[in-house]
Parts: structure tokens; C-alpha cells; sequence
């Protein structure tokens, strides 16, 4: 049986400091994060440190795969890097702020923290802007890219059984990556293809222009479609975290939820063995860029068996599986009324990706986007080249309430504003984020560090205490939420636990 | 290519919107739609840069992941 997915949503931001001659990203990003801190009263020096202990991002899931010391991932230890309580890590990465959601126990839970993610970058930018000396604005946007040929990333991350073998995880990924991008893009005016900067274009998705290998260790060079970063953050023996680097950032809700909660199912069924007949790509890199450039939906994808088949095909094909796989399997892997919702939403919208895609406007963030755009360049009469509109592509990701163009299409929304509010400081209930995130709203002055998998104590003792997490799926609320209220201290927490 | 194929698609879907348009009921939710178009399009005009030119020129960030 496939293994409980656990999601998680890794969003770097772009930044931008407007009314200041000079400025460094770095130190804009590290600004924005150390406002927010002590807008909570909090200053970031004390708060709780990230512990680099397990960071492992050179190790790679093919185990004969050379490695080159060069190429090797870098963890960065000496940027601003907090962990909040409800779960999540938000630092300092690569020269922009990032938000790594707490683990997720569904795609409709990962919606919430991603949102709740937006929603305290949003706090950050007021903060920051507040406490400026010198008048200077502080603006943020969910985007991947600047349209210069500089990406920057959006990763999901997924818990897989160690069992399967890799090279299944490849072959179905690939699939799926490449054909989900006609309702995971989040759109873009122009190319940024070395090569190919076509100015007066459109495309589905951010990314599709800055990966060059079909599977790979990198990142942030050379990128691959499949990532074979093999740092799973729980118990290697058992587990596998799939690292996901070819998203786009989605502004939609809606798009987010079929994003993750599509994946979670794809990689669900490969664990039950129901994927075996889902055919290699050939040529995978030059595909993921057609299928991003055609805004008709029908670019070709040729398969390893020389049969031919487009996005929609594909994605039919697994729509299908999956609803053979519910019936016979269940849905407990992905959670029973997300994972249900999810099969009702990819059919609908798929439906309407062949019927009337501007049905999906406030859903689908390339097909909003498109239409905003569209009307606007009918009513001044220019086209995909105009400054006006390469501008509007931005500000469609902006974080501002007032110049969100997303937000002016009155996207659907899945989850509720309250919600949201406790998402901002509580952990989800159903993962180990809660007791990550309870530890720290409780015990926080005796906390030294913490990471994804282990918790590190002060508890007065001679030897600091470390408490490891190596289960996602355990340190529930259900598990530790009454011990949690029983005891008064870390050292109590400390020593019931190790009985 | 796609483009073209976009556009030729889309003008067959405005000839079908057309026909349809003809039932009562029918219009009356078209105009709606193009009501909130113009809204829309009014908002985002408030909403756009001062200057669109020189804020895409700026809009410059360091590669990440």
C-alpha cells in the first residue's frame, strides 16, 4: 500500500526595495525577516535557530551517479533563518526570502500554509517598511523568474516509500511534470531560452525555459526535470523525499491544490504498482518547452514506443488511473476528502481546458492571467511586446493587496480567512510539524535549534538534549497533544519522552 | 504556430459566441461579463507602474534555486 504523502511547499520570493538608491538582496531579504520578528516581539537573534546538523544535499538517489565536489548543493549557515511556530522555516536562500511550509498531511492543508506563507511575506513587507528610516518600500512577489534569464524556485517535496525503485519515480514524473504544466503554469510574457529571448510571446509556465537536463542533482545550474537530491529528513531506511524543482508558484489557489494534490496521487499509484504502463518521453527537456509554448494545448509528445500524444492526452490517461486506483485502493494515502476533491477538480478542469479554458479564470493562473492581459491589450490596442503589459506579467504576482493583479480576477478561494489567521502562528495537527511547532510556542527559551527532523534542548543539563523526529507522520497532535498539556517544562518533556 | 492555431480557434469561438448570442438571456449574461471585463480593465489601469518601462528594467533578481 502507498505511504501517507507528505507535502511540503519551498517558495523563494522576488524582492525589490523601491524609493532606495542602492540596495543588496541579501540584506533586503534578511530586513524583511528580521522585521517580521520583532513585529512579533521577537527579535530573530533569539529566536530559534535552524539546525544544519542532517543537511545533506549532495547526496544523490542514483547511487552510482558520479559526484563532482564542485556541483555539490551548498547549505548555506550564516543567513537569517528562523523557525516559526506554526512549523515552517523562513529564511535567507540564494539572495531572496523563502518560506518552507511545515509538513502537510494533504494537498488541501498544503494550500492553507502556502497561503498562510503569502500572508506573513505580506506582514514581513509592512514591517519592514514601517521600521525603514529612510522611506524605503518594501515589495515582495511570488514569481520564479525576473524575465532575464534569472529563475529562482518553487519546490514541492513529497514522502515516498524507500521501496520504489527510482528509476519508476523518473519514468512517471517525467510524465507528469510535463503534461500537468497546462494547469500548474503560472503564465509569462516572452522567452528566456539561451538562445531563443522571443520578446512578443506568451507561455504556460515560468520554468519551463530554464531546465536543461531530464534528471539530475542540481538546482540552481543545468536544472533537471527530476531532481535526485536524496536528503529525506526522516528515516532513509524507509523513506524518500522527492524533491519537485519544476513548478511554477501559483497564485490561484485552485492551481496550488491540483498542483500538489495531482502529484501526491501520481506518485501514490506508482507506489501501488499501477503505473507500470505509463510510457517513457522522449527528448523530455525539448518537450517540458514545447508543451509550455503552446498555448493551443496540442503541442506532440512523442513516447519511448513511438506512439505520439499531447498534455491533455497524458494527463487524461493519468486522471483515469487514478480513479481506478481510488476505487480499488482508497484514498487514505492522500487524505479522504482532499484526495476526493482533488479527482473532482483535475476532471472538471481538464474538461474545461479542452472546452473553454477561460472558464478556469480565477482557478488557473496562466488562463487569468491571459485574460487580463488579452483585455487589456484589446482595449489600448498593443501586443505581447508593450512595456505596459511585461509589466502587468509582474505585477500579477505582486504581494500587495492593492497591486495584486491576481487578486483583481477575484480568485477562487478553497480555504476560509480564519483559517488562515491560526495557520499563521499554529503547526498542522496531523504531521510532526505539531509537535516542531508546539514545542516552540510552548518551551521556545529552552529550545537551542531545530530542524525538520530533530529538536534540540536546553534543559539546564550538563549535555544539551536532542530530540529526533526521523517519522513524518508521527508527533501528532493525536500522539503527543496530551503530554504536550501534561507537562510544564522542556526538561519534563525531555525526560517523559525518553521513558 | 500554437498562436495562430490560438487565434483561429478563438475567432470560431466568437463566431459560436455570436450565434448563441442571438437567444434571449443569453446576451444579458455576455453583457454582464464584458461589464466586468471593463471594470477589471479599469482597475488595472489604475493599478499599472507609473512607469511600466523603467519598473520591467529594474525588476532584476539574483538566480536561485
Amino acid at each position: 500500500m502507498a505511504i501517507p504523502k507528505v507535502i511540503g511547499i519551498e517558495t523563494e520570493y522576488g524582492i525589490m526595495v523601491r524609493g532606495a538608491a542602492e540596495w543588496n538582496p541579501i540584506s533586503a531579504s534578511s530586513t524583511l525577516i528580521n522585521a517580521y520578528s520583532r513585529s512579533l516581539n521577537q527579535d530573530s537573534t533569539n529566536a530559534v535557530a535552524w539546525d544544519f546538523v542532517d543537511e545533506s544535499p549532495a547526496n544523490d538517489a542514483r547511487q552510482s551517479a558520479p559526484l563532482r565536489a564542485a556541483q555539490a548543493p551548498i547549505v548555506e549557515t550564516h543567513l537569517v533563518n528562523a523557525v516559526l511556530t506554526n512549523g515552517a522555516r523562513y529564511y535567507v536562500d540564494h539572495a531572496h526570502p523563502e518560506m518552507s511550509t511545515p509538513e502537510c498531511r494533504d494537498a488541501l492543508s498544503a494550500v492553507v500554509y502556502d497561503r498562510a506563507g503569502e500572508l506573513i511575506l505580506i506582514d514581513s513587507m509592512n514591517a519592514a517598511t514601517q521600521q525603514s528610516l529612510t522611506g524605503e518600500t518594501f515589495v515582495v512577489y511570488k514569481d520564479n523568474s525576473d524575465r532575464k534569464g534569472n529563475a529562482y524556485g518553487t519546490h514541492e517535496n513529497y514522502l515516498l516509500d524507500r521501496a520504489l525503485p527510482f528509476s519508476d519515480v523518473v519514468r512517471v514524473a517525467t510524465a507528469h511534470f510535463i503534461s500537468r504544466q497546462v494547469f500548474t503554469g503560472s503564465g509569462k510574457v516572452g522567452s528566456e531560452q539561451p538562445g531563443n529571448t522571443a520578446k512578443g510571446i506568451y507561455q504556460l509556465t515560468q520554468r519551463a525555459d530554464h531546465f536543461e537536463e531530464p534528471v539530475g542533482l542540481e538546482t540552481t545550474l543545468k536544472r533537471p526535470i527530476v531532481n535526485t537530491r536524496d536528503e529525506p529528513h526522516a528515516d532513509a531506511r524507509r523513506y524518500r523525499r522527492q524533491h519537485v524543482i519544476v513548478g511554477d508558484a501559483n497564485m490561484c489557489q485552485v492551481a496550488t491544490f491540483l498542483k500538489v494534490g495531482t502529484t501526491a496521487i501520481v506518485f501514490a499509484m506508482a507506489e501501488d504498482g499501477l503505473l507500470d504502463g505509463v510510457e517513457a518521453i522522449r527528448e523530455p527537456v525539448v518537450t517540458l518547452q514545447a508543451v509550455s509554448r503552446s498555448l493551443a494545448l496540442d503541442a506532440v509528445i512523442e513516447l519511448q514506443s513511438g506512439k505520439t500524444t499531447t498534455a491533455l492526452g497524458l494527463q487524461w490517461d493519468l486522471l483515469e488511473k487514478a480513479q481506478m486506483w481510488s476505487d480499488q485502493y482508497g484514498l487514505e494515502s492522500v487524505g479522504e476528502t482532499s484526495g476526493k476533491l482533488v479527482l473532482e477538480r483535475w476532471e472538471q478542469t481538464l474538461s474545461a481546458l479542452e472546452s473553454d479554458p477561460t472558464s478556469l479564470v480565477g482557478q488557473i493562473d496562466w488562463v487569468t492571467k491571459k485574460y487580463l492581459l488579452e483585455g487589456y491589450m484589446e482595449r489600448h490596442g498593443c501586443d505581447w511586446s508593450d512595456p505596459r503589459v511585461a509589466a502587468l506579467d509582474l505585477q500579477y504576482h505582486d504581494l500587495r493587496p492593492d497591486k495584486c493583479l491576481a487578486l483583481k480576477a477575484n480568485p477562487e478561494v478553497l480555504v476560509d480567512d480564519a483559517t488562515l489567521e491560526l495557520a499563521k502562528v499554529n503547526p498542522p495537527e496531523d504531521t510532526r510539524a505539531f509537535f516542531r511547532g508546539e514545542v516552540l510556542k510552548r518551551f521556545s527559551s529552552q529550545v537551542v535549534a531545530a530542524n525538520w527532523d530533530s529538536i534540540v534542548f536546553d534543559t539546564g543539563e550538563e549535555s544539551l538534549q536532542r530530540v529526533p523526529m526521523m517519522d513524518p507522520t508521527k508527533g501528532t497532535k493525536s500522539m503527543v497533544g496530551a503530554l504536550l498539556d501534561e507537562v510544564n517544562s522542556a526538561s519534563e518533556l525531555v525526560a517523559r519522552l525518553s521513558n | 504556430m500554437a498562436e495562430r492555431e490560438q487565434k483561429s480557434k478563438s475567432s470560431k469561438a466568437n463566431e459560436a459566441k455570436e450565434e448563441i448570442e442571438e437567444l434571449p438571456g443569453a446576451s444579458e449574461e455576455g453583457e454582464a461579463l464584458k461589464a466586468e471585463l471593463d471594470d477589471l480593465l479599469d482597475e488595472i489601469d489604475d493599478v499599472l507602474e507609473t512607469n511600466a518601462e523603467e519598473f520591467v528594467k529594474g525588476y532584476v533578481q539574483k538566480g536561485g534555486q
